[in-house]
């Protein structure tokens, strides 16, 4: 029965959804039945926040590494469950919107957490400029083919790129940087982003298969039998 | 000095300088520019800098990673006090894009999803400050929403800064009329999906909570059918490969895209085969579509950060690869 339940389901729901795809009359079947994925997000919120409660004060009681981390974060997610929740700081009352200019759930996004982010994505280049010092090496073939790849690409896009090869004819433009660099855009990068993308349609197709056709049972958790 | 202690340093002054540039930002102090004489000499400087490494790195001395975070952090910083601006190329993809915008007759229903956050925001937020500001020149009607919390928390930073101008002021656009945030939905691909059959039905109310029907932008706005151009500003899932797999592929949606530069390759395969009309590309497409838009925006001025640091990235790759061989030369010669 806890089997065969979760198995019953699947099966029903995937079958309708492809149906709906394929047979016009059942086609806003489907659509009610993406509702359903509406109020599973829901709980999902509820789960999200609770696990992250549960993890971070779990941390906090045993003093585990790190642990003046979690504080930070159980402070940061019930302000802003507060702002949110209950309006607090907000001009208007409780119907009021969120993003009032003067709340202080936007003033906590727009102070905190916009530089925050923007901090986060920012330590991205420095990252990359370490990284491709210490390990973008002409190791051997395939990887020098990445390293000329990326270098095209790189200069491609600089004002250098244009200056180190502005002497060629125009009956030579392909061999311009700033045109390679659109060429292994369009041509290699394209071939490889498709290969993929294709290989992994594939890969969908047949998992979703093996999961409605109850041949897949992995995402039931415990053992098979 | 102990590391500890040069980090220490290294913060203080970077404390040091933000304040100061804060300060005088909020002082309403003119922008610091650097004359042609001096932007010359640092770049004549930070180039026999990286030769002198080069140099180091042939005698057998390797640097370390925060000699490179150091150079990262001045090239990224200098060039937003130099006099130079950078000559900016407009690629096919971003040209089609602005284009097919164009061909739009004034009053037309735009629908633009903004699908991130804040941390691609130095890269999209620009992109969607310079459509949109497009779109209200050319008199379209902007929907905004967000398959991403806090997309339409973004789209609001982005309306409000394009309604400081005085030119757009002076077009007194109302809220309800000429653009409406639908504001955030919950759900991924299966929001798209739903708007196919109804928008209501997804967003019974906007993002301040006006029911659908009061606003009349939206009032007629039934689903997709009624939408002549879609925009959308993605950096990751929920994003542009959904919108084109349902919005495009099932209800024939005309779509623009506008990607993070590491999400946009994956994007050439939309555009080769013409499911989408255009692609803006990182800050580096931002900037071209600036261009056509006769708009000098953020990714404008941020472009000639990017350049030198993609050179100075290109340079340490070049060093890398010279101690990589010269290394293992060595290393050949010792085991002769």
């Amino acid at each position: 029965m806890k089997r065969n339940v979760p198995l019953a389901i699947t099966f029903i729901v995937g079958a309708v959804l492809i149906f709906s795809v394929f047979i016009p009359p059942m086609e806003n079947w489907g659509e009610d039945f993406t509702l359903f994925f509406d109020i599973i997000a829901v709980f999902a919120f509820f789960l999200g926040g609770g696990n992250l409660l549960r993890v971070h004060l779990t941390k906090l009681s045993r003093r585990k590494q790190d642990w003046p981390y979690s504080i930070v974060t159980i402070m940061g997610f019930l302000l802003m469950l507060a702002a949110g929740l209950f309006r607090i700081g907000n001009p208007g009352d409780i119907n009021a919107s969120l993003t009032e200019q003067g709340s202080l759930f936007q003033t906590i996004y727009d102070s905190v957490f916009v530089p925050l982010g923007s901090t986060m994505y920012a330590l991205l280049a420095f990252f990359v400029a370490s990284a491709s010092y210490r390990a973008f090496r002409a190791k051997n073939r395939e990887a020098t083919i990445l390293l000329v790849a990326a270098f095209i690409i790189l200069l491609g896009r600089t004002p250098l790129g244009t200056i180190v090869t502005g002497w060629v004819p125009e009956s030579f433009s392909i061999l311009q940087i700033p045109n390679l660099a659109i060429w292994i855009m369009n041509s290699p990068n394209l071939a490889g982003q498709r290969a993929i993308m294709i290989g992994i349609g594939l890969g969908v197709v047949s998992m979703s298969l093996r999961l409605i056709l109850g041949i897949e049972r992995t995402y039931l958790g415990g053992d098979d039998k | 000095m102990s590391t500890r202690a040069k980090e220490i340093l290294v913060i203080i002054m970077i404390v040091v300088f933000s304040l100061v540039f804060y300060f005088r930002k909020i002082a309403g102090g003119k922008e610091i520019i650097f004359s042609n004489l001096v932007a010359w000499v640092l770049i004549a400087l930070l180039v026999l800098s990286l030769g002198l490494i080069l140099i180091l790195t042939i005698k057998g001395s390797l640097i370390g990673r925060r000699v490179v975070f150091i150079y990262v952090g001045i090239v990224l910083a200098l060039p937003l006090f130099m006099p130079f601006t950078q000559k900016i190329t407009i690629s096919p993809e971003v040209r089609s894009l602005y284009e097919a915008v164009e061909k739009l007759p004034p009053g037309s229903k735009v629908l633009v999803s903004f699908d991130y956050d804040p941390p691609s925001a130095p890269e999209l937020q620009p992109m969607g400050e310079s459509f949109i500001r497009l779109c209200f020149q050319r008199d379209f009607k902007v929907i905004i929403m967000g398959l991403w919390p806090q997309g339409p928390q973004q789209a609001n930073i982005a309306i409000d800064k394009i309604l400081e101008d005085p030119e757009m002021q002076a077009r007194n656009l109302r809220y309800g009329e000429d653009y409406v945030n639908l504001g955030y939905q919950a759900g991924n691909e299966f929001v798209i999906q739903r708007m196919g059959s109804s928008f209501k039905s997804m967003f019974p109310s906007d993002y301040r909570g006006i029911p659908y029907d009061s606003m009349p932008l939206v009032r007629n706005i039934r689903n997709f059918s009624n939408i002549d151009f879609s925009f959308n500003l993605s950096a990751g899932f929920p994003g542009s490969v959904e919108w084109v797999q349902i919005a495009v592929d099932r209800y024939g949606v005309e779509l623009g895209l506008g990607n993070t530069a590491v999400q946009a390759p994956q994007m050439y395969t939309y555009l080769n085969s013409g499911q989408v009309v255009g692609l803006l590309g990182g800050m580096n497409g931002g900037a071209e579509f600036e261009l056509l838009c006769d708009y000098k925006g953020k990714a404008t001025k941020f472009m000639l950060s990017q350049s030198f640091s993609h050179m100075v990235i290109i340079a340490f790759i070049i060093i890398g690869n010279v101690a990589y061989f010269l290394g293992g030369r060595k290393s050949a010669l010792k085991d002769k």
